[in-house]
């Protein structure tokens, strides 16, 4: 019996695919996962059946029965729910009136009563909440318990989970899973977007594979191994390589060692992270996004103080320095947003001049002619199309970026951290960008790269190290790096296994 | 043929600009048109006496400078304050810090000349105003308490204290009055014309303009002050230390606010009673909204505000209405030149 069946789903954005011909189907009372790497179209396909979306071509069929779904509202009362990865409560009132919200009827709201209702239901589900208690006090994990229970108030059968686990913290993807494979048992039907082999291998029953908006296949865990599902997902066979992780000839100029730091949501960002990077060298720093590049990049520029470990700068212990100090002592830094690195309402000068203000400074007043001289040297060395006293949220995207480098490269580093150097800039100032830091490395400076744009890593970096879930994972040759091999470790299908 | 019109975030043309003003004086009226009906007045006669009576002599057109005095101080300090980030609600309670120091140290500078004894009374008031700063400063910049509310709430502390004061140790021993003692002679600020009220804290609070002026766009201080204030992601990013940069915001800031309080004491009243501010610190925080949080703008805007204040009065006087009738005539033309100053971040484009 199948609870849901989708059959040559077709969706288009513009001219990309997302989603070409997928056939799916659901059992009821299983635990099916929709694996994939990231741009699959994996969520674009969930997002079709809970009518977030519509399908360009193709059909959908509710307990057999063909159904049209146009909203949200429809899907959940044709027993469809969804969690996405981003939580839809609102944090300031109780996790009762969540749940209830919208799903009311009538116009009074006795607190008591839907308490109690509440209550019953994370009885029932075994979904533990704290009816009475505020959202704004509530964990991640608790938060996801209250979306999955606000689903299944809504009397649903089909539970879809848009990469469940990427919030949480070990041992609440535990309590997670045990209350999936319960929920299953009591016959609900539960669909696990991820793209994590080991969490798809753990709770699912079958396995439907996405590669590139097609479907791959759908197989059954039972008579299916961890490798088997990586070469489906990346698309060629894999080996469990064994070899020692790659270091650098030269000087080290940056040593990373047995970094940890938390996130902004108060999460384990990083973990034990230990990378070098020498003089004349560039290591790339590859990584799907969210895997703690940003906090790395953050923690190597001063802004933010990691838990434990140590950040030298040849032998000087700089992973408490401010941003000030770290400019002084010579590190370049390219933030990830362009719009951290430069104050928009001010002028191009004035940007130019702040990182190093008090070499402006005289007596506590700025020498503006020097601001302006320094300004005007850097835009025709820099090649940017602006004045001094232009207001620098004017510029393109491309300027704004030359304005950083110029900034960051003019004071001649010994370290440049160029993170996501080339984001949303058009051909030729990608180029230019790029030649830049090829340029500092063949002076001697030591850069850490840190891209998603893998392409780009391949071309720059002399060695790449792969980020997956905070830890690194490899670090090889970027002679012998394929994009395959690279797109292998950021998912987490396989770690490189140090020889001793 | 159809016409669509879209408004943009871009600033309006300059010649729009120039004319903001005068849009705001002819919806006003349109408005207090009604109102000034209901109280059967000629409305013309009223913005007549709003806005250029009290500019036709040189008695009332210098009374106006008076009024503006403290108000360009505090609209200074507010400017300062805001153009860092920092919003700093709490002048009102910083000009009452240092008109009730003015009041104190008035009494006690008897004995000195007066090029000593005021100058002791100004920095004084400096020291004052930038103590009552203090404490939300030091709690916004450790704690990252938000100032809006420990500023105003500052405010009403102060006023307790002032209470306390002149029903306490400073009441009037003869007449009972809730009123300080008066200041010395040597403390008064000396007039600076004939026949007018106008006296030497016109010239400190044109000072401080200069002051905040110098500050925000000289010093490498104000240069980190805007940084904060327009992004303070890139102003950390680019090394500026924000805590100390806010901090030092504030302490100017309530100083600045406190130079005020001088001005009403020593310039004014030569005394201290709890009604010695018509509102100066939160009027402050329109005057440098309307002069866009530039210093110079924020002191054509405290005038412009003497002058509706000064006619506010004059029309009550003059015409025999309720003084509170001026007083919605003001609050509305300032509710309404607020709006429409806004515009000028906005432009109607016609969709083609």
């Amino acid at each position: 019996m199948y609870a849901v069946q989708m059959r040559g789903i077709t969706k288009r954005f513009g001219f990309v695919l997302a989603n070409d011909k997928i056939d799916f189907e659901l059992i009821q009372g299983e635990v099916h996962a929709l694996l994939g790497e990231n741009g699959a179209g994996k969520t674009t396909l969930m997002r079709i059946l809970y009518g977030l979306y519509h399908e360009d071509d193709g059909e959908i069929l509710i307990n057999g029965v063909p159904s049209r779904i146009n909203s949200p509202k429809d899907a959940i009362s044709k027993g469809i729910g969804m969690v996405s990865q981003h939580f839809t409560l609102v944090s300031p009132l109780t996790v009762a009136e969540n749940i209830v919200l919208g799903f009311n009827p009538g116009l009074r709201l006795n607190p008591r009563s839907i308490e109690e209702k509440v209550k019953k239901a994370s009885d029932r589900f075994g979904v533990v909440v704290n009816p009475s208690a505020l959202v704004r006090h509530l964990s991640v994990g608790e938060r996801q318990r209250v979306e999955i229970l606000k689903a299944l108030y809504r009397n649903i059968n089909v539970l879809i989970l848009d990469e469940p686990t990427a919030v949480l913290v070990p041992q609440e993807v535990d309590i997670l899973f045990e209350t999936l494979s319960r929920l299953r048992n009591e016959g609900l039907s539960v669909i696990f977007i991820s793209h994590k082999l080991n969490e798809v291998m753990t709770i699912s029953d079958r396995i439907t594979v996405l590669r590139d908006g097609r479907c791959v296949g759908t197989v059954s865990k039972t008579d299916s191994s961890e490798a088997d599902l990586a070469r489906m997902m990346v698309g060629r066979e894999t080996f469990g390589i064994t070899r020692k992780d790659e270091e650098c000839t030269g000087k080290p100029v940056l040593q990373v060692m047995n970094i940890s730091a938390f996130g902004s949501k108060g999460l384990v960002a990083l973990r034990d992270i230990s990378i070098t990077v020498c003089e004349n060298e560039i290591l790339g720093l590859a990584g799907v996004s969210g895997n703690g590049q940003a906090e790395l990049a953050k923690v190597l520029s001063g802004l933010l103080k990691p838990s434990k470990g140590q950040v030298l700068l040849g032998d000087k212990e700089i992973s408490r320095s401010s941003p000030a100090e770290l400019t002084s002592f010579g590190v370049g830094r390219i933030p990830e947003d362009r719009h951290e690195g430069l104050v928009g309402e001010l002028t191009v000068e004035e940007n130019l001049a702040l990182e190093t203000l008090d070499e402006f400074t005289h007596y506590g007043t700025v020498d503006w002619k020097m601001v302006r001289a320094n300004a005007l040297g850097l835009i025709s060395q820099y090649q940017i199309k602006a004045n001094p006293m232009d207001a620098t949220r004017k510029l393109s995207g491309g300027n704004m970026q030359k304005l950083i480098l110029a900034r960051a490269l003019s004071r001649k580093p010994k370290l440049v951290i160029a993170a996501q150097p080339t984001r949303g800039l058009d051909v030729g100032a990608t180029e230019y960008v790029r030649n830049r830091l090829l340029e500092e490395k063949k002076n001697g400076a030591a850069v850490l790269l840190i891209s998603e744009d893998l392409e780009e890593i391949l071309s720059l970096s002399d060695r790449i190290a792969v980020m997956f879930e905070g830890r690194i994972v490899g670090i090889l040759n970027a002679k012998n790096a394929t994009e395959e091999e690279l797109g292998l470790l950021m998912s987490g299908a396989k770690e490189m296994i140090n020889e001793v | 043929m159809k016409f669509k019109f879209r408004i943009e975030r871009t600033p309006s043309p300059l010649w729009m600009i120039a004319l903001l003003p005068v849009f705001a004086v002819v919806i006003t009226f349109i408005i207090s048109m009604l109102i000034l009906q209901i109280a059967k007045a000629n409305p013309f006669e009223a913005f007549y006496y709003i806005l250029i009576s009290p500019l036709s002599s040189r008695t009332s057109a210098l009374e106006v400078l008076v009024k503006a005095t403290p108000l360009i101080l505090t609209s200074s300090a507010v400017t300062l304050a805001f153009a860092s980030g920092y919003w700093n609600i709490g002048a009102e309670g910083q000009f009452f810090a240092g008109a009730i120091t003015a009041a104190f140290l008035g009494t006690q500078v008897g004995g000195l000349p007066s090029y000593l004894a005021i100058p002791t009374m100004f920095v004084g008031a400096f020291i004052a105003g930038m103590i009552w700063a203090f404490i939300p400063a030091w709690l916004k910049v450790k704690m990252n308490v938000d100032e809006v509310v420990t500023t105003l709430l500052m405010n009403y502390v102060i006023l307790f204290f002032l209470s306390f004061l002149l029903n306490g140790p400073w009441r009037d021993p003869v007449s009972g009055w809730p009123q300080s003692p008066t200041i010395a002679d040597s403390a008064v600020l000396p007039k600076l014309l004939e026949r007018s009220r106008l006296h030497l804290g016109f010239i400190v609070a044109i000072l401080a303009i200069i002051f905040v002026w110098f500050i925000l766009s000289r010093t490498s201080l104000g240069l980190r002050m805007r940084a904060v204030g327009r992004g303070k992601d890139a102003a950390r990013f680019m090394g500026v230390n924000i805590g100390q940069t806010l901090f030092l915001t504030a302490l100017i800031s309530g100083g600045i606010a406190g130079l005020a309080g001088v001005t009403e004491v020593a310039g004014i009243h030569f005394h201290i009673t709890d009604a010695i501010s018509d509102g100066f610190g939160y009027t402050g925080i329109i005057g440098a909204t309307l002069g866009n949080l530039n210093p110079f703008g924020a002191g054509l805007a405290a005038i412009f505000l003497g002058l509706i204040a000064t006619g506010a009065q004059s029309v009550s006087r003059s015409m025999n209405l309720p003084v509170y009738l001026g007083n919605v005539v003001q609050a509305l033309l300032l509710l309404v030149t607020l709006s429409i100053i806004l515009m000028r971040n906005y432009s109607i484009k016609r969709v083609t």
